[in-house]
């Protein structure tokens, strides 16, 4: 129930007086309340949990933390020493 | 796709991996919360590829799991009666009472409906104005506003034929009784990051302080797993109780404004009954006075419901992070995920049926 994967606006819409919003989660569309995340314009992406936007993503944010640890990788600090773990979900 | 290949790595992994062997002395247990993480941390066998002295312990934070034995009777007669509508996310549908589910309720020909969202619940009130609906509003603070804006907007249009069955639940209350329990073994906490995009990380700041312990906010992905681990046995290392967020493009110290605002308009902190935990104080919201006639335990009575847990069933000390799924005693015998005897084996984000679908240990 807590897991809620990115998805992207597509378009905005209104129900019942409430701010409403077509969101593309890995390629379906989804209906979404956007009534907590009211800055929000198309081509962003959220965090959609029980049909709610609750957090338009930091793009700036994401940037840095992977380009951190693109540093780390480069950096040659830690030598891997054994064949990357097999992560099934890949 | 965006904003998930990227945290799914392997090298990046790996790298993480690397360097919290390097930087790890000695024993550390670390508790995530979510129950999200959990399934993600098992199914990727993070668990089993980090060194031995890093165990991790799983936490209380699946809704299903902790929704308590009488919220799911009273759902079950509410479901029952021939004038409802009964509303639900898939998940609770599973979950037995005392000796069904509300899969057999609808193959009695009760009128049970999965809903994605309240607000469709909502729209079945709208439609079927001659039937009573009734939604089973349940989860952590991710769920809260979801649920508060289906109650707030049927009183704002004077939808009367709509009401919840709330068992909403939060996380700061239980970690506070995980740490104070003289069995406690956590040292360390993963947030939740979704509860935290809601509330921020602010609120997790005095219980860092008061009891010693680092927390680190993260997502679900392996690498944001990792990075969160990674931060939490640096802190732990250094010896700091530090809040230090690692899902930076989701999370904030104040959390979400508009959502906080509503939750705090239709719901007040009330105690709450943890399935397999108990009665935790302050750990609960309940509807305010003023949204008093959307309660659905009022309009149908049943708030005098009791009901009786397996006593072979330990998932209360697996949900505090005592006992790990295979030390009780009924698990993968008594217990299945087909014939579950108690709250953790019933959903699948539970640390007990995450034991058994994977295979461990
Ligand atoms: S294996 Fe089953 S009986 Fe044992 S703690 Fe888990 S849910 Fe309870």
């Amino acid at each position: 129930m807590c897991l809620a994967i990115p998805g992207k606006l597509l378009e905005l819409t209104t129900e019942n007086g409430l701010k409403m919003g077509i969101i593309d989660v890995n390629g379906s569309k989804t209906r979404a309340c956007l009534e907590y995340v009211p800055d929000i314009h198309v081509g962003q992406y959220t965090i959609v949990h029980a049909g709610f936007a609750l957090k338009i993503i930091d793009e700036e944010e994401a940037g840095e933390s992977l380009k951190l640890w693109q540093e780390l990788i480069e950096s040659g600090a830690f030598e891997p020493d054994e064949e990357p773990p097999a992560l099934e979900s890949l | 796709m965006k904003y998930i290949d990227e945290y799914r790595d392997p090298q990046l992994a790996q790298t993480l991996f690397d360097e919290i062997r390097r930087i790890t002395t000695r024993h550390w247990t670390i508790m995530e919360i979510c129950g999200g993480q959990t399934h993600s941390i098992i199914r990727n066998g993070i668990d089993q590829l980090l060194p031995d002295t890093i165990e991790l312990v799983h936490g209380p934070g699946c809704p299903v799991c902790v929704t308590p034995l009488e919220s799911i009777e009273r759902a079950l007669v509410i479901a029952s009666r021939k004038e409802v509508i009964f509303t639900s996310f898939g998940d609770m549908l599973r979950v037995p009472g005392s000796s069904r589910d509300l899969f057999m309720v609808r193959s009695a020909g009760g009128d049970v409906r999965i809903v994605f969202s309240p607000l469709d619940a909502l729209q079945i009130a709208r439609d079927n104005p001659s039937k009573e609906v009734v939604f089973f509003a349940v989860g952590f603070e991710t769920t809260a506003p979801a649920n508060a804006m289906a109650v707030w907007q049927a009183a704002r249009e004077g939808v009367e034929n709509f009401s919840v069955l709330v068992s909403q639940v939060m996380v700061p209350p239980a970690m506070r009784a995980i740490l104070s329990s003289p069995d406690n073994r956590v040292q360390g906490f993963l947030a939740a990051g979704h509860v935290c995009a809601v509330m921020g990380y602010a609120e997790y700041e005095p219980v860092a302080r008061e009891f010693h312990v680092p927390i680190v906010p993260t997502g679900f992905e392996p690498v944001d797993l990792l990075a969160g681990i990674l931060k939490t046995v640096e802190l732990l290392e250094e010896g700091k109780a530090d809040v230090v967020n690692r899902y930076g493009r989701v999370v904030s110290r104040e959390g979400n404004p508009w959502a906080q605002d509503i939750i705090s308009k239709v719901f007040e902190v009330i105690d709450r009954p943890w399935r397999g935990i108990g009665i935790i104080p302050e750990s609960g919201l309940g509807l305010r006075e003023e949204f008093a006639s959307y309660n659905a335990e009022q309009r149908f009575n049943v708030t005098n419901i009791c009901a009786q847990e397996s006593p072979l069933c330990m998932s209360g000390s697996v949900l505090q992070g005592i006992l790990k799924p295979d030390a009780c005693s009924a698990f993968a015998k008594e217990c299945t995920p087909e014939h579950p005897l108690g709250a953790t084996m019933v959903s699948s984000e539970g640390a007990c049926a995450a034991y058994y679908k994977y295979g461990l240990p």
